[in-house]
């Protein structure tokens, strides 16, 4: 019966050795070890052996089952590793396949527009919009530009009555948003300006605006150098030079414009900075007391700082755009780049 | 206003580097725009005299001249014709350079040597405008007086400086050399050089008793001075004062018109010079214009002229108008014998308005519509005339006529220095300040209780201490001033919730494909008819521009679509075939027309999409995205019918009863009148309702817990009943058992009754407090079918 036994474990090993799949082994583990299986079948004539022989016996077979066993899981988890492996190799594909994307893009002077409200909204301004089609009290009246200015010269104007046009600059919306509310106030407010100019390079009859305006007591131009010069480096870089130069606005005195170190040639001198280093980018300046009065604000009382930049011009300076016509051909291979 | 260098030296002693130079004076408010070197390139053209002039043997139409150029004598061939024996002119020896950077050698003439070569003006780089005509196709003659082996660009001060500095409205006073002088003078803390003017009046008569002036019109003509001249010669000027006029782009005429310029570019008050004996009465009346009366101007132009507009007329007529420009009645000519010189102050705005309405700028008009001081007319008067005598144009005579009805006195404003520190959030001594004021020639007045900073009459602009704020500001240095924050209350910074709602729908576009485009809000009028507008429709009401660029361009637009079909066709003709655009932005909608009020300004989305594998679903779906991410549930998309678009494929989207839009594909005459080859599927959404409707409020509701489940059903129905309607029908029919309904198939074909389609769906159905049985929800199921077949007339598949 001993004999038996190491044939029965001889002939299962070999068995298993030659499986193949997981069927093979089920049925093999159930033809050696099974219920009804060989191993059952030999250990049946325990009976007919005697005394002695059967706790040696019984030994024997148990650590065959055991080892048998153990074998059966062994190779169960390298079939099913190896399977596996198949399984993988056959799920393979080209990763390098380009993807086909369609992404859309927003428009570069979207993107100018939001990084200044980025900005701005950080040192607490609040956006807020005006009308396009302006009453010329609010264009220029209220604005200390009387009728027959000359400062109405270097804005020529759409008009479409009289008293109605369209507006040359976001200025109006100080305002009405001075007119509707009290000091505190920090606004900045965005949008599209008109102007009679003919098309070209730098010139289009329609272009973007965004204007600032801080009302409270006790702001100084420090206070507005201070702002534009974050917002000068937030914008262009922080190790941009901006400087502020005197300049003349019916409705801020002082007045001033920004300008900033070129950013083609860092301030050497080049042709896209007229050899002067500098790039004009905004102007601005303290909110004329007559102003202040026309919204019914007592210029002692309360001042502020206003300006004013254009979104085209920052857009071409810092996305390196040299023809203000593509902002509104619309090229899809344009807008693409943005 | 473009001031040279060695004129501006006269006033003030600056010998600054330029660079530095350019850069103080942008910094203090003259802001640079440009600077041209002028004269630098010519080389060795030294002062001739003509000794001798023989015909060439061997060409007719060359001259042989001996010139004497100081130390020796040398040989030039020529081609000149206007030339003697004993001119004094400018010779370019060899290895010259003359203007324009032309080198100039010895060369030999038909067997002839030439050392050099005699120069017309242009080759020294003047303007031949103010010289007489021989010498504009010729040899630039030289006055007898030249110094002969001088080199040219000395005497005719060729090299200079040219700085065009840009002047703000607010400063006519620095229209000037004198008024830049002065400005230079404040920055460098140098000492402003003024001439004293002293005239011999070498005439007898006194100028009271030669001319009578009038001012009728009191409030446009502030004060009114003239001047006589007998004697009068009328000549070109001498080259210097031709040469200052170039460099200040100013043509040169004759002496006396050019010495009236050069005291404006000068002085900053613009002169002009009548023909005494053309004057009716030898009198000047000051007035208005009559509304019938006309002038023929300088330029030849005959001008109407209108009661709002200031002339200056003689006992009959008016000749000249005011500030503007003269007439050509009156004007200098070569036989003027007397001249009656005007130096008046007029009021700007009217000035402006009458410029504006002729068309007519000059370089006076420029200058007096920003408003002058009255009280340099005198001075202004004086200089001229003294120029006069001295380049021997006339005599002077006695004395002056001055009406000036109301003198102009300085003007105090109060003077504290701390809040000026305050404005500008300094902490500069009162004594700086009152430094920088001084230098700026206004003096400070004290009186125990205030002191007062007295303006002196050629700076109207400094009304307001704010004005005193901007001028202590810009000399002491806006580079000085730190760079703080405001202090004080704090402000929140935020988007409104339409803004942040405005970047979502770009975000959501953007995201799915779509470019951003931004197209002008004006356009032309035949947009209509080319998206096929009836006659009656409201867009047609658009509100016109008064002066618009062409009529392109000439009305605001009152839909996105024309815009939008413009984008599109223009990518279609740069190839590019997939195209998925929009844009945001206003249309203008007038409550009446002609406009009264302003117009209601609607925030509109455009949406535009053309490609070979798109199709009117793909845009609807876009819509449905949006508007989901936008949590709008209640939409409806409506079968309907719009001029602009296919008749069987274009919708209307409804949100609560409210018109969100229309989306659909463009109808095919549209598409011709565009030249389109393509396809074009195009919405038009109103961004106000979309960002009014959209929802920001977020409740959570309790997870289901009991089991769904699902059944499906078919029904063949005519092929024209909308899946949209049926889908109503299920939903109202099964109640609230029914958590979704799904469309998953629509079949046409063979088994299929022409005409007629199949449509499936899948229903899920749930009930919130129990599991559902089979028996629950076979009764709401067969309910829907039966309602479905009743409904639509179908026929149910199994």
């Amino acid at each position: 019966m001993r004999e038996e036994l190491i044939l029965l474990k001889q002939r299962a090993l070999q068995n298993l050795a030659q499986s193949q799949n997981l069927d093979d082994l089920n049925e093999l583990r159930v033809k050696f070890l099974g219920k009804k299986g060989e191993l059952t079948q030999i250990l049946r004539g325990m009976a007919g052996l005697s005394p002695e022989e059967r706790p040696t016996i019984g030994k024997l077979a148990n650590e065959i089952k055991e080892d048998l066993e153990r074998e059966f899981s062994q190779k169960t988890i390298e079939l099913k590793q190896q399977l596996k492996s198949q399984k993988l190799e056959k799920e393979w594909i080209d990763v390098t396949i380009p993807s086909k994307i369609v992404l859309g893009h927003k428009h570069p002077l979207t993107l100018i527009m939001d990084e200044i409200k980025e900005i701005f909204v950080g040192l607490g301004y609040e956006v807020v919009e005006g009308p396009e089609i302006e009453l010329d009290y609010y264009n220029f009246e209220a604005l200390n530009t009387p009728k027959d200015h000359p400062a109405r010269d270097i804005q020529d104007t759409f008009y479409i009555t009289d008293e109605i046009l369209l507006r040359t600059q976001t200025s109006p919306v100080q305002i009405r948003t001075m007119e509707k509310r009290k000091p505190p106030l920090k606004i900045i407010a965005p949008g599209r300006v008109y102007r009679s100019d003919a098309v070209d390079a730098t010139h289009s009859p329609m272009f973007h605006q965004v204007e600032g305006l801080t009302i409270g007591e006790d702001i100084t131009m420090s206070d507005l150098k201070g702002t534009l010069e974050i917002f000068a480096r937030e914008m262009f870089g922080q190790d941009r030079k901006s400087r502020f130069r005197p300049h003349y606005f019916p409705f801020t005195e002082p007045s001033a414009e920004m300008d900033i170190s070129c950013i083609a040639c860092h301030g050497e001198g080049c042709r896209i900075c007229k050899y002067t280093g500098w790039l004009e980018i905004l102007g601005c300046g303290m909110v004329h007391p007559n102003v202040l009065e026309n919204v019914g604000y007592d210029p002692e009382r309360v001042n502020g700082f206003a300006f004013g930049l254009g979104i085209e011009r920052i857009a071409m300076l810092k996305y390196d755009i040299n023809d203000m016509r593509l902002f509104f051909e619309n090229n899809l291979r344009f807008l693409e780049q943005f | 206003m473009l001031v040279p260098l060695n004129w501006l030296k006269e006033y003030v002693n600056i010998n600054d580097e330029i660079r530095n130079f350019t850069e103080r004076l942008t910094m203090s408010g003259s802001n640079v725009e440009g600077v041209e070197e002028l004269g630098k390139d010519i080389k060795k053209v030294i002062i001739g005299r003509i000794e001798k002039i023989e015909k060439h043997p061997d060409a007719d139409k060359l001259l042989v001249v001996q010139v004497n150029i100081g130390k020796k004598r040398i040989q030039v061939v020529t081609g000149a014709t206007n030339i003697k024996e004993k001119d004094i002119v400018p010779v370019a020896l060899d290895g010259a350079v003359i203007h324009g950077g032309k080198k100039i050698t010895s060369a030999v003439f038909r067997g002839i040597d030439s050392e050099g070569m005699l120069c017309s003006p242009e080759e020294l780089g003047l303007d031949d405008h103010g010289l007489p005509e021989d010498m504009q196709n010729g040899i630039l003659i030289l006055p007898p007086d030249a110094p002969v082996g001088k080199d040219i660009k000395d005497y005719l001060n060729l090299e200079d400086t040219v700085i065009d500095f840009e002047i703000t409205p607010n400063r006519p006073d620095c229209l000037s050399i004198v008024g830049m002088a002065r400005e230079t003078a404040a920055v460098y803390k140098l000492t402003l050089k003024t001439p004293s003017i002293i005239l011999k009046e070498e005439a007898e008569e006194n100028a009271k008793d030669l001319a009578h002036i009038t001012i009728e019109a009191r409030d446009l003509c502030k004060r009114y001075i003239a001047r006589i001249i007998k004697d009068v010669r009328i000549e070109p000027s001498p080259l210097w004062m031709q040469r200052r006029l170039q460099e200040c782009g100013v043509r040169p005429i004759n002496n006396i018109v050019d010495i009236t310029n050069y005291v404006m570019l000068e002085l900053g008050q613009p002169l002009h010079a009548f023909d005494y004996d053309k004057l009716q009465g030898h009198s000047i009346i000051v007035r208005r214009g009559g509304d019938s009366e006309k002038i023929v101007t300088l330029d030849g132009v005959t001008r109407d002229l209108s009661s709002d507009m200031l002339v200056i007329a003689d006992k009959n007529k008016p000749i000249a108008i005011a500030g503007v420009m003269g007439g050509e009645e009156s004007e200098i000519s070569p036989s003027t014998k007397r001249i009656l010189l005007e130096s008046a102050n007029f009021a700007g705005p009217s000035i402006r308005r009458t410029s504006r309405k002729l068309g007519l700028r000059s370089e006076a008009s420029t200058r007096f519509e920003k408003g002058l001081d009255p009280n340099i007319c005198a001075m202004a008067a004086d200089r001229a005339c003294q120029l006069i005598e001295a380049l021997g144009a006339g005599k002077v005579a006695k004395g002056y006529i001055d009406v000036y009805p109301e003198k102009v006195n300085p003007r105090k404003i109060v003077f504290r220095p701390d809040r000026i520190n305050r404005a500008l959030g300094t902490k500069i001594p009162e004594s700086e300040m009152i430094d920088i004021l001084e230098r700026l020639e206004i003096k400070i007045q004290k009186t125990p209780e205030t002191a007062f900073a007295i303006i002196p009459t050629f700076r109207a602009d400094i009304a307001k201490e704010a004005d005193l704020v901007e001028e202590i500001g810009r000399i002491y240095g806006y580079d000085r001033l730190p760079a703080t924050l405001p202090q004080g209350d704090v402000t929140r910074g935020k988007l409104q919730t339409s803004q942040k709602l405005a970047d979502t729908i770009k975000q959501v576009l953007t995201d799915l494909g779509y470019s951003e485009i931004y197209t002008y809000s004006f356009v032309s009028p035949g947009v209509f008819d080319r998206i096929n507008t009836p006659n009656d429709s409201p867009l047609r009401s658009a509100i016109k521009l008064m002066n618009p660029l062409g009529e392109e361009q000439s009305v605001m637009r009152t839909t996105l679509i024309p815009n939008m079909l413009d984008v599109v066709g223009y990518n279609l003709n740069q190839k590019i075939e997939e195209i998925r655009l929009f844009e945001t932005g206003s249309v203008y909608i007038p409550q009446k027309l002609p406009l009264m009020e302003l117009p209601y300004e609607n925030k509109k989305l455009a949406i535009g999409l053309s490609g070979k594998h798109t199709d009117f679903y793909e845009l609807k779906k876009t819509i449905e995205i949006l508007l989901a991410r936008l949590r709008i549930k209640q939409y409806t998309f409506i079968q309907y019918q719009h001029f602009a678009f296919h008749p069987g494929r274009c919708a209307r989207i409804m949100i609560d009863g409210d018109e969100l839009g229309i989306v659909g594909e463009i109808h095919p005459d549209v598409l011709e009148n565009y030249d389109l080859n393509a396809k074009v599927y195009i919405a038009q959404l109103d961004m106000d309702l979309l960002i009014k409707k959209a929802s920001t409020d977020i409740k959570f509701s309790a997870l289901p817990r009991f089991p769904a489940s699902d059944r499906d059903l078919a029904i063949i129905v005519e092929e024209k009943v909308p899946a949209g309607d049926i889908i109503k029908v299920i939903k109202g029919a099964g109640g609230e058992l029914v958590e979704s309904v799904e469309l998953f198939d629509i079949y046409k074909g063979d088994q299929i009754k022409k005409g007629f389609k199949s449509i499936a769906f899948s229903i899920t159905y749930r009930a919130k407090d129990r599991t559902l049985t089979d028996e629950d929800v076979n009764e709401v199921h067969n309910r829907i079918k039966v309602t479905l077949v009743e409904e639509f007339n179908g026929i149910l598949r199994e």
